[in-house]
């Protein structure tokens, strides 16, 4: 309870949550109305957000061949970079909902097929020009283009056609889509001037910060836009800096030393020799990542479902949690989906480690011999010794699993989504929609799975082009029903991303979205004086 | 005597110039086996066949290979070393400042370790096999058995974690004032500075004891002169030319080979820049670097040869 409180009193201090609000939901957790009133003071004393100063991050994941270009935009470096200079349509909450930023409203038509953006009055790119409708209609042009190199690409195919009215932004899509508001808080769809096309590098948009240090893989910074549009909510350092640290003891030795205020992806192994250290606290929050075993539902000798369902019988996810990932994460049920999304169904059986079953299964399958899995230490951390461990629980079931360690070089090119049976890693994408649209149907590019099913295909967009919620959340259990039962993957767990922040640092608020309070970190945090 | 020296040099400098086209062959052939593809490697897990065939169009990676060889070469020659593939940055600009930065680092190991190893070893011979020898000998090897990255971790907790006295990590930039760069390399330099010392410091011993065996020392040790000045006057002069061309090496692996040092202290090298471009299979850079890295090791051995010749009158007055 004490977590629930905390996370409701940085609400409170990062502004989100009112007096009325936050005694209403205290009061649910069985907190007197006296001690409430109490936190709700304290809470918001210690959380005036304080202006000035320099905040720094050391972050992983940054190479000196990174780019600006947001379409580019793929490792953590330069995500956490984008959310200080970049500004988006709209951006997910801690709880899943979203906020609007640039579009200042979304409407549709009944049919989820025509979607009218209106686009805030009075916000400022870097250069000093107004953010207008025909940038943020340019921007999904660039991300949209068949040639372009965007990541949003995929997500953006759905369009059919884009015009400007007045203040507003039509889309009219292809299919039906409810969650279209949702793929607007995509990280590479950065509102750029004239959406980028004149210099897609230039790191101009009209987020808290002004690009003023560009250094790939060393170190970026930047400078406080005066005239960013909510400057009370963001941007409360005078300047931030990214320092690029991709080795894990320097970046917690850092930390130590006073050189950066935050750091990223503290491994779970350390967690508990970094909570010691004072003024550090860990700040860790379960996501939507998850660590998944795939199996080519159409390849020999996966592409029978006794065997599938024998190799998911034989997987002891509790332990695995335990030793892997040390309980920072939470247990996974063999579909891709868990309560960090909106519309999920928690009423859904946990499936256990039950070696007589599975040992049936695998009789009736008829399977003999042993079976090839791939691993590598770059599909996740610790991915070599999850296989291991398997391979031990599967002895236990008669089952004869034979892992082969695969370098990490060219593992995403040569194995992944290549060989029929492998350890991968999923970052989970915002919407149940997106998370099955993007590699459970048929057509998909990353159907890592070989998930071939076109009634599961035509699910899929029924529950796509439904605004009524309860009917959707029915029609994603369904789905999940069946990707549990006959799909081609094993989930053990969900990661959580353990970050940690320094001695000062104030105004942290987690965010299951991504790792640094979804990139925000240095935006919305400050040093307390 | 100036004449046949000036022409040994030009020789030298000659033969270092063919064997760095050879080099460049070679370096060229090693990129185009190396596994995987361009377009994938720099895309990654994200790439649609789509943003592949795009990106594959745009790299020009569809020549065949001697024709992308020669157009390297030529640019090279022309001081073009291309665009990086992955971030489309001007390769010798990137190479300028990173290659800076590490010889700014090898340099202030260079200063410390280079003299520090000399006089240990002169010392050690001067004390040999008793127990100052021991002790000396003793630290140098224990410090270079311990992989770098354990010595480099000891200083961080100690100097940076425990005491605070210096900065865990040495990230540099262009502006940065001389004396704070200083302090932010401290670490790393004393980090490598432990590394190569012990091989100078026995190199040099080594050197020395061998030319003490000979006849004239015991002519000086005769004559009644302090074992410190034989040493100095009479054996170090006659074993420079291999306690150079050590030195020499050492010099070179702090240019070359300090990848992993760079990734403790995110100290923005030549090491850590190639890295980072094998991996995304930025075969310019790759090239770029290698080529540097070639020219470096070449040059530091032809100055060892030259410092050898000119040290050895026998050498230096051929028949």
């Amino acid at each position: 309870m004490r977590d629930e409180t905390d996370y409701l009193s940085k609400l409170v201090t990062a502004g989100r949550l009112s007096r009325r609000d936050f005694l209403g939901r205290t009061a649910a957790l069985g907190v007197s109305a006296a001690l409430a009133n109490t936190m709700f003071t304290d809470a918001v004393k210690a959380q005036t957000p304080q202006k000035g100063g320099v905040l720094k991050a050391g972050l992983q994941g940054g190479e000196s061949s990174n780019v600006l270009d947001p379409a580019l935009n793929l490792s953590q470096v330069n995500f956490n970079f984008g959310k200080c200079w970049g500004e988006l349509l709209v951006e997910l909450n801690p709880d899943g909902s979203l906020e609007n930023r640039i579009a200042e409203e979304i409407g549709s038509t009944p049919d989820a097929k025509t979607w009218t953006m209106k686009i805030r009055k009075g916000i400022e790119f870097h250069n000093g020009k107004t953010v207008g409708p025909e940038d943020v209609k340019a921007t999904l042009e660039r991300h949209g283009d068949a040639a372009s190199k965007s990541a949003a690409l995929g997500i953006l195919q759905g369009i059919d056609s884009m015009k400007v009215d007045g203040d507003a932004v039509v889309v009219t899509l292809k299919d039906p889509n409810a969650d279209f508001p949702y793929l607007m808080a995509d990280y590479h769809l950065v509102i750029q001037p004239n959406g980028g096309k004149d210099d897609p590098n230039a790191g101009i948009s009209a987020g808290p910060y002004k690009v003023t240090i560009n250094e790939p893989g060393v170190r970026y910074g930047g400078e406080k836009y005066a005239n960013y549009w909510q400057g009370d909510k963001l941007g409360h350092a005078d300047q931030v800096e990214i320092i690029v640290i991709n080795d894990a003891t320097a970046r917690i030795a850092a930390l130590q030393g006073g050189q950066v205020n935050m750091i990223n992806r503290v491994e779970p192994k350390v967690v508990d020799l970094v909570k010691r250290v004072p003024g550090v606290t860990i700040q860790n929050v379960s996501g939507r990542g998850f660590y998944p075993f795939n199996m080519f539902c159409d390849t020999a000798p996966f592409d029978n479902n006794d065997l599938r369902m024998a190799l998911k019988l034989a997987m002891d996810r509790e332990d695995m949690l335990k030793r892997i990932l040390l309980g920072y994460g939470s247990v996974g049920n063999d579909f891709p989906i868990n309560e960090a999304y909106p519309l999920f169904s928690n009423d859904i059986e946990q499936r256990k480690f039950d070696p007589e079953k599975a040992a049936e299964f695998y009789k009736k399958s008829g399977h003999s011999g042993s079976i090839l899995l791939r691993t590598s230490d770059v599909a996740f951390p610790g991915a070599v010794d999850a296989a291991q461990l398997y391979q031990q629980t599967c002895a236990q079931c008669g089952i004869t699993i034979e892992v082969k360690r695969e370098p990490g070089d060219g593992y995403w090119s040569e194995v992944w989504n290549k060989q029929p049976f492998s350890l991968s890693y999923w970052g989970g994408r915002p919407t149940q929609d997106q998370m099955y649209s993007t590699a459970y149907v048929s057509s998909a590019d990353w159907n890592d799975t070989r998930w071939k099913r076109p009634e599961f295909d035509k699910m899929v967009v029924a529950a796509r082009g439904e605004l009524d919620q309860d009917k959707r959340k029915k029609m994603y259990r369904d789905m999940a029903m069946i990707m549990r039962d006959e799909g081609g993957l094993i989930v053990p767990f969900f990661n959580q991303y353990i970050d940690a922040s320094g001695k000062g640092v104030e105004g942290w608020v987690s965010n299951p979205a991504q790792e640094m309070c979804n990139g925000y970190a240095l935006a919305m945090c400050w040093l307390a004086a | 005597m100036s004449s046949p020296i000036l022409k040994l040099v030009a020789q030298r400098l000659a033969l270092g110039v063919v064997l760095l086209f050879a080099v460049s062959v070679l370096i060229f052939a090693g990129t185009q086996i190396l596994p995987g593809d361009v377009a994938q490697s720099i895309l990654g897990q994200a790439a649609t066949p789509q943003a592949l065939a795009n990106l594959r169009e745009q790299l020009g990676l569809d020549d065949p290979a001697y024709v992308r060889y020669f157009r390297w070469l030529g640019g090279v020659l022309t001081g073009d070393l291309g665009k990086a593939l992955t971030s489309g940055q001007d390769i010798a600009t990137s190479i300028g400042g990173r290659l800076e930065n590490t010889l700014f680092l090898a340099g202030c190991a260079a200063v410390v370790a280079v003299p520090l190893a000399i006089l240990l070893g002169l010392l050690a011979v001067r004390y040999r096999n008793g127990p100052i020898d021991k002790l000396i000998s003793g630290l140098a090897l224990a410090s270079t058995s311990f992989p770098e990255f354990f010595i480099g971790y000891l200083l961080v907790y100690f100097f940076a974690v425990k005491w605070q006295i210096f900065p865990a990590i040495s990230t540099v930039f262009d502006g940065m004032p001389f004396l704070q760069r200083l302090q932010a390399v401290v670490l790393p330099a004393a980090a490598l500075t432990l590394v190569v010392l012990a091989h100078m410091m026995r190199m040099t011993r080594a050197a020395i004891l061998n030319v003490m065996q000979s006849a004239y020392i015991e002519t000086a040790e005769l004559k009644g002169l302090r074992p410190i000045d034989i040493i100095r006057k009479h054996a170090f002069p006659n074993a420079i030319a291999p306690v150079v061309n050590v030195v020499m090496l050492n010099l070179a692996y702090l240019v070359v080979g300090v990848v992993v040092i760079e990734v403790i202290f995110v100290y923005p090298g030549m090491g850590q820049y190639l890295v980072d471009h094998v991996t995304k299979r930025d075969v310019p850079v790759v090239q770029a670097v290698g080529l540097v890295f070639a020219a470096v090791y070449i040059l530091l051995n032809i100055v060892a040869d030259i410092a050898a010749i000119l040290a050895n009158p026998r050498l230096r007055h051929p028949k």
